[in-house]
């Protein structure tokens, strides 16, 4: 959720004294309130390059937040569930976080947030358009609810241009994995409202959700028609990731990750066991740039990280079985 | 299909709704990101009111926010306001962008606890306002006479609040 403080300009316009004004102001704020006690509250400014790096690829803050100078921190709730941008585009962003598509109990915590803030700072609000922020494409609820979605069969089938412009038509956007601007590398796909205001967050998540679900019903039909269709080429493509995986010395980012979605998909058609699942899903985030340097201990070039990555990946992947090519879930 | 701005074949088809009317425009892929259409979080408004024409230019070209210093160019450029009074000083080129952009134009969701009382003091003057209209309509003048006065000290009351 964005939010602005009244009486402050938006960050893009502030000066830096005013940026530091807003920022001790939301920090003192979001200290006192409930579900945010023993958080971890920073200054971007005092982290590393690659601390940043990490936290965006940990989808915690997004890339703007990252290369902000000056004036700019983040809140982390204990459990990493809850975590707030203070000077990004707006004063503030509320995120939270959950697996799962349900999106009416990450409403009410991410509510109760935001009513517990707002009892100690005044925000910037207009009865008729609602929460101002600095974009007016975020006016109104200043609300993005959004999902993650792992769509390997409607990528495979070449469905997945049609379910965009259908879904867009509905006021709804779909991202790459990292959101504005960003590939989906490994089908996964972030999809989430494109529309704030003349609409309440209840018929927003509503709107969303009755799409999600419609998608994740045509995802599973093309996996099951591509099963039918062509099954021994999909699973010729799902036995040569995992061989990939087991036996890769240099491997980029992008091809660990549509090796990864092919594990995922083989683990969801039942020819994996689920921990394989699971699995994937670790690597999706270890396999990052960031991730990789991070346990490397140092910052590392390109060349020598694909190596590291692919030092990961068949350790991990080593005692992968062979997939069962007759599911036994759909 | 070709893109509307090159030759290449058209991927992205971007339909708009601007002042009531519909716009569709079909781009290449790297048209649509050049201009940000692929991104719309990232939208910029800038590039679609050069779209809609320099007549809208001429009334909104000397715009500027007092308090923050948003120049209309910069709106345009950037597609950011720069403060909450930039959504008074730039309402009249933000109403139509904001009817294309979203369901609605008034907002329906959550009121801040600390901005009730203020909402509803609001939506009462709104009220107030809309009788003093209907007075004047019936030819009532005294019951208008009667509605203004109550208006002025309700405008003067709001100024207080806010």
């Amino acid at each position: 959720m964005a939010r602005n403080l009244r009486e402050y300009p938006f960050p893009g316009r502030a000066e830096n004294s005013q940026k530091r004004a807003v920022l001790t102001k939301c920090m003192d704020a979001l200290s006192d309130v409930k579900g945010l006690n023993d958080s971890l509250s920073v200054e971007v400014d005092d982290l590393s390059e690659l601390d940043r790096q990490i936290l965006v690829e940990k989808h915690l803050i997004s890339p703007e937040l990252s290369q902000v100078e000056e004036g700019s921190g983040i809140v982390l709730s204990e459990d990493r569930n809850c975590c707030i941008m203070i000077n990004e585009e707006d004063h503030l962003r509320i995120q939270v976080l959950r697996p799962g598509l349900d999106f009416g109990s990450v409403w009410k915590v991410a509510d109760a947030l935001d009513t517990g803030i707002e009892s100690a700072i005044s925000y910037a609000y207009d009865g008729e358009l609602g929460f101002l922020t600095a974009c007016p494409t975020n006016l109104g609820t200043g609300m993005r609810a959004s999902a993650m979605m792992h769509l390997p069969g409607l990528v495979m089938s070449k469905n997945m241009d049609k379910v965009i412009n259908a879904v867009n038509q509905l006021g709804i956007a779909v991202r790459g994995l990292f959101g504005e601007g960003s590939d989906a590398n490994g089908s996964i796909f972030q999809i989430s409202n494109q529309q704030t205001l003349g609409e309440s967050e209840t018929a927003i998540i509503d709107r969303l959700d009755s799409t999600l679900n419609n998608i994740v019903r045509q995802e599973n039909f093309a996996r099951e028609k591509l099963l039918q269709d062509d099954g021994v080429r999909l699973t010729d493509k799902m036995s040569r990731a995992i061989g990939n995986l087991k036996t890769c010395y240099l491997i980029q980012s992008s091809e660990a990750m549509d090796c990864l979605s092919l594990v995922r998909l083989a683990s969801d058609f039942g020819m994996l066991p689920d921990k394989y699942r699971n699995l994937a899903d670790r690597m999706f985030i270890e396999v990052q740039p960031g991730h990789v340097q991070l346990s490397a201990g140092k910052p590392v070039d390109a060349g020598f990280r694909d190596s590291l990555r692919a030092d990961l990946l068949r350790k991990e992947f080593l005692r992968t079985p062979q997939i069962d090519p007759s599911p036994s879930a759909g | 299909m070709k893109c509307h701005h090159c030759d290449n074949q058209a991927t992205v088809h971007l339909t708009q709704i601007l002042n009531g009317q519909m716009h569709k425009m079909d781009l290449c892929e790297s048209c649509a990101q050049e201009k940000g259409v692929t991104n719309p979080e990232n939208l910029s408004i800038g590039n679609l009111m050069e779209q809609d024409g320099a007549a809208e230019d001429s009334i909104s070209g000397s715009m500027v926010c007092e308090t923050c210093g948003t120049t209309h160019q910069d709106f345009k450029k950037g597609g950011r306001l720069g403060c909450e009074a930039c959504y008074h000083v730039f309402r009249p080129v933000l109403d139509p962008l904001l009817d294309g952009m979203h369901a609605g134009v008034r907002h329906q969701g959550k009121i801040p606890a600390g901005s009730k009382s203020r909402v509803d003091f609001e939506q009462s003057i709104e009220l107030v306002r809309k009788d003093l209209q209907h007075a004047v309509e019936r030819e009532d003048f005294e019951k208008a006479a009667e509605l203004r006065d109550k208006l002025q000290d309700m405008e003067n009351d709001a100024k207080t609040i806010a």
